[in-house]
């Protein structure tokens, strides 16, 4: 079987505003850095994360081998991608599963909603779904399309089910709740969890069993299940969940329908490579040498004539419908990016945020897209799109323009990252990307696209000459009489944003250039 | 050894004591150091922001001035057997974005196809301070002395562009009377990050507040670093907050105590 993948796709445009937040992220980030619980919870539990992956990565001699192993089965999907996913489709099929191709999230939303809609019956409709945790249905708003249609989604992972209970929304990859105490937990529980036991303390084991006794009634109850996956393989169409709870595999084996939403970057081209991905991930995402569950499945057993397990009456174990999204929302707009698309090699483990400086003082919500942190920097305004304004208007502009500029590229994320993504020079490159289409943009030809841009253009040429460029350090020596005991206190906008909280150091009497020729000038 | 100094801009124009301790360092180590008079920046500040277009002409010409000096006296060059610079993060965008800028513009027609190779040329023996130092040099005792309470913040771009490593540590711990304070959380950014600095002033100051704890807990006279910019930040924070600790280029404390008699 073949299948017509199409022409690449446009970046998304998202009305959900699951990619693109309300705010740019210098407001935002300051509404953030205000909440002083926020950021005491946000720096005990990175700092916790971070060190617990250190040690586990210590443990492993061949950690940097794995991670070049990683990026290279990660690059070959890439360049291979259409075939791979064709050799998908075909596999799936073949084992009883039926695929279905999005274009972008509104699509992917039809799709599961008629499927879900499909499993009931005019006496009985399905009323609700229950979820394995997926970054690909927060990304393009699943559960909000399925509320619309009358279809409750309740989210069974505990971290995704505490954000949903509080009508919150996550603020991390992996930990979703990770801006939130346990203090706080138990009265999110305590107010919105039917039947909870008023008795209810903070301890982290009884918050635990009271998130199960409800959990599990849940699921005994539910006909339909929708996931996420973290890999596909193409040789053998094989799906695989990884996660730390169990709640994940209830969904993927109680339920009648399995409805699995992906990205399509999430192929893997065989099932040797899982061993690879299967060591870099839970010591990268929880800092665990192996997470406790990972769930496999191989299209549907009604079809595939399994014959181990089943139930008393005969019939095969697991779901007996399997269904197979594969979401593009804006993924081949950014593989057609050379320097952008190793975004797509992410693997959605978070050690990028976690060792972030930016994320661990603002938290996720700043970035106003399902992906915050660095990984959520490159990778948000490649699906979502940028449109060159905002650079340097920090109350205004396109909130998604503002993301590659929240880094002070101090790298760490680059060394974390299990498959090698450069996180670093992709947000240099996306700045250019922004600040060309910006200037693409001017309403003026001829003129500068912005203060910022007049300013740099003039800095740039100074800077290409030695003596406009001594010339410009002799004006700057004027600045001398604005300096007080050799500091300055105050300074005219824009630099006024660094004196709002930072002393400028006085210009020197002699600069080095004007040292040397009186020193060594007969010297080159 | 013939070298020359890559002064930087900003050391040029506003922390010229860091440029001229590493003269006099050198010197002292028996090298000769040259200035090429036409230097001016490496372009970082614009490639960071954007604006790699309008860093073309910066990038083209740190090259033309450099490459001039590495050429042999013979051919009308300065003849320098490595590029220095007191910075690891004026080195990163040498030795990481110049050649990566001059590849992106010449796909866009903007930029000679040769700048590239040109680039990584020059990049390849362009050192920041302690690389030269213990790498090409061979040395880590300098011969200096400073009888201080010193704490070393290692800068992200000298830690994860160049990978100096221990290197400034390894200098610090063979001078004289130097009394070495490890730096809580060391390797955590102080949030300058160039124009992040300005344009995310609110997060750029969280960091800053966290990495002023760290050096406050230290009970240091001193925090050094190897980059001035780095330095300006954590400086200006310490100012604001009138916290006696004072900020000294690496470069200073390996010239010694009362370097500035060199002058």
């Amino acid at each position: 079987m073949t299948t017509f993948l199409g022409m690449p796709g446009l970046p998304v445009a998202t009305e959900r505003g699951t990619l693109r937040g309300a705010d740019t992220f210098p407001v935002a980030a300051r509404k953030a850095l205000a909440d002083t619980q926020l950021r005491k919870n946000l720096g005990h539990a990175t700092s916790t994360i971070r060190a617990k992956r250190a040690r586990v990565v210590g443990e492993l001699d061949d950690w940097e081998e794995l991670r070049a192993a990683g990026a290279a089965i990660k690059a070959d999907v890439m360049a291979r991608l259409p075939e791979l996913l064709v050799q998908l489709e075909e596999n799936v099929t073949a084992r009883g599963g039926h695929v279905h191709w999005a274009r972008d999230a509104d699509e992917a939303n039809r799709i599961v909603l008629d499927l879900v809609r499909a499993a009931g019956t005019p006496d009985d409709p399905v009323t609700s779904v229950v979820k394995v945790k997926s970054m690909a249905t927060q990304e393009i708003g699943l559960n909000e399309a399925l509320a619309e249609a009358g279809i409750a989604a309740v989210e069974t992972d505990l971290a995704e089910l505490i954000v949903q209970l509080s009508d919150d929304t996550p603020s991390h990859i992996l930990v979703p709740a990770i801006h939130r105490n346990r203090a706080e937990i138990r009265q999110i529980f305590l107010d919105h969890m039917p039947d909870v036991d008023p008795g209810l303390t903070d301890e982290p084991r009884v918050l635990a069993m009271a998130a199960r006794a409800y959990l599990r009634r849940t699921f005994l109850a539910a006909r339909v299940a929708v996931s996420g996956a973290n890999f596909a393989i193409a040789e053998t169409g094989t799906l695989a969940v990884v996660e730390s709870e169990g709640n994940g595999r209830m969904c993927l084996t109680l339920p009648q329908t399995l409805v699995t939403v992906m990205g399509i970057e999430k192929l893997l081209p065989t099932w040797r490579d899982l061993e690879v991905f299967l060591q870099l991930l839970p010591r990268s995402s929880t800092g665990e040498r192996m997470n406790p569950y990972t769930s496999m499945w191989t299209g549907a057993p009604k079809t595939s004539g399994g014959t181990s397990g089943g139930t008393a009456d005969g019939a095969p174990d697991g779901p007996q419908e399997f269904h197979l999204v594969l979401l593009d929302n804006g993924r081949t707009a950014t593989l057609a990016d050379e320097a952008g698309r190793q975004a797509l090699h992410c693997i959605r483990c978070s050690a990028c945020l976690n060792v972030c400086p930016v994320y661990e003082r603002t938290g996720g919500h700043a970035y106003g897209s399902v992906y915050p942190g660095p990984i959520g920097a490159v990778l948000t305004p490649q699906l979502a799109g940028m449109h060159g304004h905002g650079a340097d208007a920090p109350a205004g502009g396109d909130p998604v323009d503002t993301l590659p500029y929240a880094s002070s590229l101090c790298g760490a994320c680059f060394d974390a990252c299990p498959v090698r993504i450069d996180i670093p020079s992709m947000l240099v490159h996306l700045r250019a990307k922004h600040v060309e289409t910006a200037q693409a943009q001017r309403r003026v030809p001829g003129l500068p696209a912005s203060a910022e841009n007049a300013a740099m253009s003039a800095a740039a040429w100074v800077m290409r000459d030695a003596g406009r460029f001594s010339l410009a350090e002799k004006g700057l020596q004027l600045g001398r009489v604005l300096a007080r005991d050799g500091r300055i206190r105050s300074l005219p906008p824009p630099l006024s944003a660094w004196t709002t909280s930072r002393d400028a150091p006085a210009p020197p009497p002699e600069t080095f250039r004007q040292w040397w020729a009186r020193t060594r000038g007969d010297r080159s | 050894m013939r070298i020359a100094l890559f002064a930087t801009c900003l050391a040029d124009a506003m922390f010229p004591r860091a440029a001229q301790a590493t003269v006099v360092l050198l010197e002292r180590l028996g090298h000769e150091v040259v200035f090429p008079s036409g230097q001016t920046c490496c372009g970082q500040m614009h490639v960071n922001t954007g604006y790699q277009r309008e860093a073309l002409p910066v990038v083209e010409h740190h090259v033309d001035v450099f490459e001039a000096a590495l050429r042999p006296r013979a051919e009308g060059g300065d003849g320098v057997e490595a590029v220095v610079a007191p910075s690891g993060s004026c080195v990163g965008s040498v030795r990481h974005q110049h050649a990566l800028v001059a590849r992106r513009m010449a796909e866009q027609g903007r930029a000679d196809a040769g700048l590239a190779d040109r680039a990584e040329a020059v990049a390849a023996r362009t050192y920041e301070l302690s690389e030269l130092l213990v790498d090409v040099l061979g040395v880590t005792d300098v011969g200096a002395r400073y009888p201080h309470r010193v704490t070393y913040h290692p800068t992200c771009h000298s830690l994860r562009m160049l990978r100096v490593d221990d290197k400034p540590l390894r200098l610090l711990r063979a001078v004289h009377g130097l009394d070495l304070v490890e730096l809580p959380d060391a390797e955590q950014c102080c949030g300058f990050g160039g124009t992040f600095s300005v344009k995310n002033a609110d997060t750029s100051t969280a960091m800053l507040a966290d990495k002023i704890r760290a050096v406050q807990t230290t009970r240091s006279e001193v925090v050094t670093a190897g980059d001035s910019s780095c330095l300006m930040h954590i400086g200006g924070g310490l100012s604001r907050l009138r916290v006696g600790t004072k900020t000294v280029h690496l470069a200073e404390i390996l010239a010694g105590e009362g370097w500035e008699a060199a002058l």
